[in-house]
Parts: C-alpha cells; structure tokens; sequence
C-alpha cells in the first residue's frame, strides 16, 4: 500500500469528485465528448441586445437558465449544479450535510442593470439623484436584492443548500480564481484542519456591462464571424480572449480519508503554487519572470523534476501578449524538454471563463489523465511561430500522461498553477 | 507539529479620524468621533479623514488609476509595511503572502444616474444601454472597481509578491483573511503575510445595496450602544492592514512584536433563527482561550439589528469584560472592521492601556490595568460571525 503522505510528510490530496457547466454542455460526459470532438461551445449572444457592441460573441450557458435573470444567480446556479454532480460521483457525507469547508471563486458582484432599472422607475421624483433613488431602495420593497448582492450572498446559499461546516470562503484571484479555490482546499488539508473540502468556481457574467467593460480594455476578440472561430490560442492571428460562463466542482479529500471510505480516486493534486506579477494592472510582465517563479513554485511544492510534466493545459487565453509570456515563462522553466510537451488550450472550444477557468481546466486536465487523450486547441490554422510550442491543434491527440500541469495567469498579476497526477506518488 | 506563534509586527491605519498609531491613539484618548450627517443626508457616514496620498502613492500615474477606496488601502498597507519594518526590502516582499478582504469599488455614479434616468423616462430603449456604457465608462474605471484590483495595486505600489488571495463577502471576508492567515503562519506555510481591508464610506452607489435591507443609519449620529431604538450602521472609512508573521521570522529579522494573534475561529451562524448569533458567539468563545473574564473585547458591531441586539445579548453574559465598539467611532467600515478591530487590539497592547470608553449608555467600563488579553469581535450585519485572540507577547 502506498503510503498516505507525500514526500514532504504533508497528507496526500486527492479529487474523489468532479462536476462541470460549460458553454458545451452539463456534465462531465458531454463536456469530454464534445471537447475531444473538437467542438465551440462559442456563439452569438442572444441574451440582450448587441447594437454598438465591438465583440458579439460569447461562451454563454443559455441552456441553464435562471428567473428573474442575474448574473448572479445564474453563477450560483451554474455552481448548484457542477456540485451536485461531484458529490454524486463522491459520494462523501449526505444530501445536505458535507463534512468539511467551501472555497468558492465566484466574480465579484454588484446590484446589476436589470434591477437598477426596475428600481429607477419606481422613483417618484423627476431628474433623481442618489439620495431620491436610495429612498426608493429602502423601505422593503427591495430587501431580495440585499440578498441576492451581498458579496457573499452566493457563499452563504451554497453552504446552506450542501450543508458545508464553517465559514465559507468567496475569493476572486481575477483569471486565477479557481486554482486559488483548489489551492485553499489543498492547503487545508494538509495542515489536518479537515479531511475534505468542497473546492467550487463559477462566472455566469455574460452581460453588457462585463462585456463592455472587458472591450474598453481592448481584451476582448472581435472575430466575430464565425464565433467559434474567434477563440484561437497560439495562432498568429489571435486577437483576444471570448467571455465565457462556466463553473466547476471538485471534492477533495485526504488519501487517507478517502481510502477509509473506499472512495474511488479521480486523481491527486500533487502540487500548487502561485506568484504575484507587480508589473501592470493587466498586462503581465513580458520575460514572464513572474510565471515561470509560479511554475518553479509549483514544481517545487510538488517535488517533481520539469521533465515530468508531460503535458500543459495552458492557460492559453488567446490574447496576442498573454500567449506569448505564457510559451516564454514555459520554454525558460522547461528549457530542451518544452517541444516534448504536448499543450493545449481549453479556451479556444469553451471560451474563457475567468473566475471559473482554472476549477474547469482543473477538471478537464483530470480527464485528460482518466481517458489518456489530450483535447485539441481549435482554430490551430496559422501558428504562431514565435510560440512554437507543440500545440495539439485541431484534433485530439491520444499520448500517455502521467503528470498535467495546469496554468492560469490572469489580470491583475495572479498567477498559479496546479500539477495533477493519476496516482499518488 | 506544534503550531508556530504568530505575531502582529506591523500596523497600518488611515481612517476618519487620521492616519497612523499615534493620531490614531491620541483621537480614541479623546474619544474624537468624525461623522457627517450632510453630505449624503439623511444617511450618516463617516468620511477618510484628510490625507495626501502622495507619501505613501508616490506615483500620481498609480494615484490616478486607483478609486478612493484602493487608495485608501494601498495607503494603509504601507504604513503597515513601513510600521513592520519590510518597506522596500524586496527580499522579504518578493516572498510576502497577502491576504486581502474587499468588496467592490466604486462605480461612476454620474453615468449610473444619467442612465436611470433616462430609462425612468422611457427614454433608454434596451438597445441603447450598450451605446451609453460603450461611450461613457472610463475603461480604466474597471480597473478600479474590480476586488483583486486592491491587491493588484500593492503589489504594483509595494512589491508584495509572494502570493495574493482576495477574499469577498462583506465583514466575513476579513475574518477568514486573518483565519487563513494564521492558519498558514502556524502550520508553516507561510512566513509572512500582509492582510487587511479598505472601504470607503462616502458613497452614495454604496448605500444602494444597504438601503434594500434598511440597514443604514440615517438622520442623527448615536454611539453603536445607543442606537437601540433607532438602528442602523453609519457607513464608515478606513484602510485597517496587518503584517502577521512567525515568530521565528520575526525573531530572526529582529523585529519586534505589537501583540500575538493567539487564534481566529469563525462561524457561518443559520441567522434565519432566532438567537442563532448568540448562540454562535457562544460556542465560538470557549475556542480562544480567553484565560479570565476580565479580558477587554473590542466590537465591530455594527448597530444594525437584529444583529447587534443579539450580540449585546451574549456581552450580557460576560458582564466583567471592557468592551470597545469601533462602530460608535470609526463608522461600519464593513469588510475593514474586523482588521481595524485586530490593529487597536495590538495598539493598546503594545501601549500597554486600553483607550476610554465612549458609551452613554453604560455597556462600556472603564479599565485602568494594562491589557494582556484581547478579543476582537465581528458579527456581519447579515452573515457571518468571527472572534479573535490578541494577547501580549510573554
């Protein structure tokens, strides 16, 4: 039997449960199927009006949907759902009753348009200012929109409806967001606080303002026809990164405690790590140095050589400076050994999904581990040759993987990553 | 393996009633209170007191890219950083983790308006709320709203590199930031963390979301204890900001400590009972260690109900204690106010006397002795619920 700890003596973290929303579809089995495929789940936006919008697309989940409309509620429902299939595949504790804490990325909300606007017409006064329309607000009229956006109002459900112990915790490490949930639930049990943490990520921001707000940046992809030709990491003619909604789900347990229960392994996080850019707002730094320190960190916090990695889920976002940074930050870590590396990037079929992405491609690296196929990064027609990376473009590659490294490196100089491997070392 | 000692080696405060310890000190000495019932009548708020950021910000390119509330923070943590000793010294800032509690940033409230008022007037058709977010917003207003972005900014400010974790969630965010934190420390997986919150109480965008449950304090300023029949937070501002670091480390830079952070418990309480908060501080009281019910506690009770009803309850039950509510002097700085509370517990540590009490309805005493003990106390105004252990340093 293996021993329950890792080589540094901390207790062995391994994923017993998994689920996942993304524009392609609802659960594990279709998302595999249509990702293998080579499938977008990127398309027109027909949620609200597109007049005067530059970028017309998105990874939007229509086929979830949520009434009265938020982005909010749709994040929690898209959360509900990618939980319940991974404690159904779990099987940990109870309907109700999960036996350890919540860490969920979630974007940060706000009161959105939608409800505003109900309130502004309700003003009695002509030409309002705040003080008119915060008379409206109060009085009880409003007290669900209290609820529905507070910054932890998707926290506080969450730990209701799965019964989670403690405090749940919402944290936004902007693109980085879901590996720093899965970082949290790691970190937890290792120190022996628990044997089990609930890891959830979710964005269901495709709204008018996110998007206008990601355009103005000049962020977004403009490629609008066809849209799922507009997500295309590592080709020369990328142009930026397509919203896109989503949310993942992971269960992870102590070896240990998983053992005891005879619960069936789905993988282990060997290691994680992060580190912080402090060159720009959103740009990253371009000799990527801030990247590759997170790559090193992670290797090192799983005690692996690079040499082991063979295979990159990159965070592959599809803008002209992240792709480029990200193939630097890889090629000066993994030097000769980067052309051995099969990469691919889950963004191109399913879009970017911000503060879901790194749970998702989490989940996706896991399965590329469980079926040894590595999905394809579409829209792979004209390389990039400064990033001459071994991009498994197109189609998917049969190749066998023992060990995935997953990248997310986002806006506002967050940067982590996560190693996923099949067996405990 | 035995958990490391954590130590509060630096503080950093900017708040309504000024900026660093010793304004800080001499104002709760004489029990200064700056509240403003005009600027946003009929709600009562409590505006950052006048401060150029310049000395801490010294970029006006990064002054100009943050909002109010990002300054404030960004300030804050360098007074902290400086207090601790770490300004500038990339060694120990390239491997700092931060922790940092934040809701969102302030929206442009001029657009915002324009907007409403427009639709109110069946003059916004739902095609032309692109057009008027496309051509008004400042695109780097974004930047200034997202919640990362306060971490962003000092990391971009003051080089703390190491990792950096945002959390979200009103009140609860910074108590599980100083939860996290200290679990770290102790286990060993962290040497050194910077944590803590920035709000901006002087915002009418803010209000909105308080005034759906009616929680804001309006008309006429009250200390938090007196507002039992006239209830509600008043919105304050503060950038409340801590470096935690082991004692080894501490030891080893030869740093000297404010007070130890003995342990951080939180609880997620089912509000939905009555009596549930009560019952939570309950439980959550044995967990710290307090060694005699003489110990001092400082609040951040909100004065909003039935929170702080419920929490004045279960102070009813240790009727021995010195308690301090933030609320009556700073304001309700939200998602700052359990760091604040952590920054004047190690404060009147490490000036080895708790400050007066300011309570005309008699809750507070008086204590001469100096304080080894201190509990820090948050309950959320809707979610939420926290304590933590400050003691001296033996």
């Amino acid at each position: 039997m293996t021993a329950p700890r890792d080589k540094f003596g901390r207790p062995i973290v391994v994923v017993t449960g998994m689920g996942i929303v993304t524009s392609l579809g609802g659960g594990k089995t279709d998302n595999w199927k249509r990702l293998t495929a080579g499938e977008s789940g990127i398309k027109t936006v027909t949620r609200f009006p597109l007049d005067s919008l530059k970028t017309t697309m998105a990874g939007a989940v229509d086929f979830v949907t949520v009434d009265p409309f938020s982005s909010t509620s749709l994040s929690q429902r898209l959360a509900e759902i990618a939980t319940e299939e991974a404690l159904e595949q779990s099987g940990i504790g109870s309907k109700g009753d999960f036996p350890g804490p919540l860490f969920l990325a979630v974007a940060p909300i706000e009161t959105e348009w939608p409800q505003r606007l109900e309130i502004a017409r309700e003003v009695p006064t002509k030409d309002f200012g705040i003080i008119d329309y915060l008379a409206t607000c109060s009085g009880g009229k409003f007290a669900h929109f209290h609820r529905r956006f507070t910054f932890g109002s998707v926290a506080l459900n969450l730990a209701e409806t799965f019964g989670t112990k403690g405090s749940p915790i919402s944290l936004s490490t902007a693109c980085a967001s879901g590996a720093t949930a899965i970082q949290l639930g790691v970190e937890a049990i290792r120190r022996g606080e628990t044997d089990a943490t609930l890891c959830v990520a979710t964005d269901g921001s495709v709204n008018p303002e996110a998007m206008v707000r990601f355009s103005l940046l000049s962020a977004l992809s403009t490629q609008n026809d066809p849209p799922q030709g507009a997500s295309k990491p590592f080709s020369k003619n990328r142009d930026g990164f397509v919203m896109a909604e989503g949310a993942g789900a992971l269960v992870l347990e102590s070896y240990e405690a998983a053992m005891a229960r005879g619960a069936r392994i789905l993988g282990v996080v060997a290691g994680c790590g992060e580190l912080t850019d402090s060159f720009h707002r959103t740009r990253s730094a371009p000799d990527g140095k801030p990247a590759i320190g997170c790559v090193r960190k992670t290797l090192a916090d799983a005690g692996m050589e690079p040499e082991q990695i063979d295979h990159i889920n990159a965070h592959g976002t599809s803008t002209p400076e992240n792709d480029k940074m990200e193939y630097l930050a890889t090629s000066a870590v993994f030097g000769e050994h980067t052309k051995n590396i099969p990469v691919s990037s889950n963004k191109s079929m399913v879009g970017h999904t911000i503060s879901a992405a790194g749970a998702v491609e989490a989940i996706f690296s896991l399965l590329t581990l469980e079926h040894q196929r590595i999905p394809p990064t579409i829209n792979y027609e004209v390389p990039d040759p400064a990033i001459p990376f071994d991009v498994v473009g197109n189609k998917a590659r049969d190749a066998k993987v023992t060990a995935v490294m997953s990248n997310s490196f986002g806006f506002g100089g967050q940067n982590a990553s996560l190693i996923l491997t099949r067996e405990p070392a | 393996m035995a958990e490391k000692e954590v130590w509060i080696t630096g503080v950093g405060l900017l708040s309504s009633l000024g900026e660093g310890l010793d304004a800080h000190w001499q104002a709760l000495g004489e029990k200064r209170v700056n509240a403003d019932d005009k600027r946003l009548a009929p709600y009562v708020i409590h505006p950052i007191a006048p401060v150029s950021f310049d000395a801490q910000i010294p970029k006006k390119g990064d002054q100009r890219q943050m909002e109010t509330w990002q300054r404030i923070g960004t300030y804050a943590a360098g007074l902290a950083l400086d207090s601790a000793g770490v300004k500038g010294n990339q060694e120990i800032l390239s491997r700092m983790d931060m922790i940092i509690a934040a809701g969102g940033g302030e929206r442009d409230l001029n657009v915002d308006l324009a907007i409403m008022n427009a639709d109110a007037q069946g003059k916004l058709p739902p095609a032309l709320l692109n057009e008027k977010l496309m051509n008004e917003l400042r695109p780097t207003l974004f930047l200034a709203q997202l919640s990362n972005l306060l971490a962003g900014n000092i990391a971009i400010v003051h080089g703390v590199c190491g990792t950096s974790r945002t959390f979200m969630g009103e009140e609860a965010s910074s108590i599980d930031a100083a939860r996290i934190a200290v679990a770290r420390i102790g286990a060993g997986q962290s040497d050194i963390a910077l944590v803590g919150a920035a709000h901006n109480g002087d915002r009418g965008d803010l209000l909105m979301l308080y005034s759906f449950g009616d929680f804001a304090l309006k008309d006429q300023y009250a200390p938090v204890w007196a507002r039992r029949n006239h209830p509600g937070f008043a919105i304050g501002s503060a950038g409340a900001f801590l470096v935690m670091e082991s004692r080894e480390h501490a030891e080893a830079r030869g740093a000297k400590p404010y007070a130890k952070l003995t342990r951080v418990v939180a609880d997620l309480a089912k509000r939905k009972q009555p009596g549930a908060v009560t019952k939570s501080l309950q439980t959550m009281w044995p967990q710290l260690g307090v060694s005699n019910d003489n110990a001092v506690l400082i609040t951040g009770a909100t004065g909003a109900e039935p929170a702080t009803g419920e929490e004045r309850e279960f102070l009813g039950q240790h009727p021995g204690l010195a308690v301090r509510a933030t609320g009556t002097t700073f304001g309700h700085t939200m998602e700052a106010q359990f760091p604040l509370g952590l920054a004047l517990a190690a404060l009147s540590i490490s000036r080895g006397a708790l400050y007066p009490a300011n309570d005309p309805t008699g809750l507070e005493v008086e204590k001469t002795e100096a304080p080894t003990q201190i509990v820090v106390l948050g309950v959320g105004h809707w979610q939420g619920e926290g304590m933590a252990l400050v003691e001296a340093v033996k």
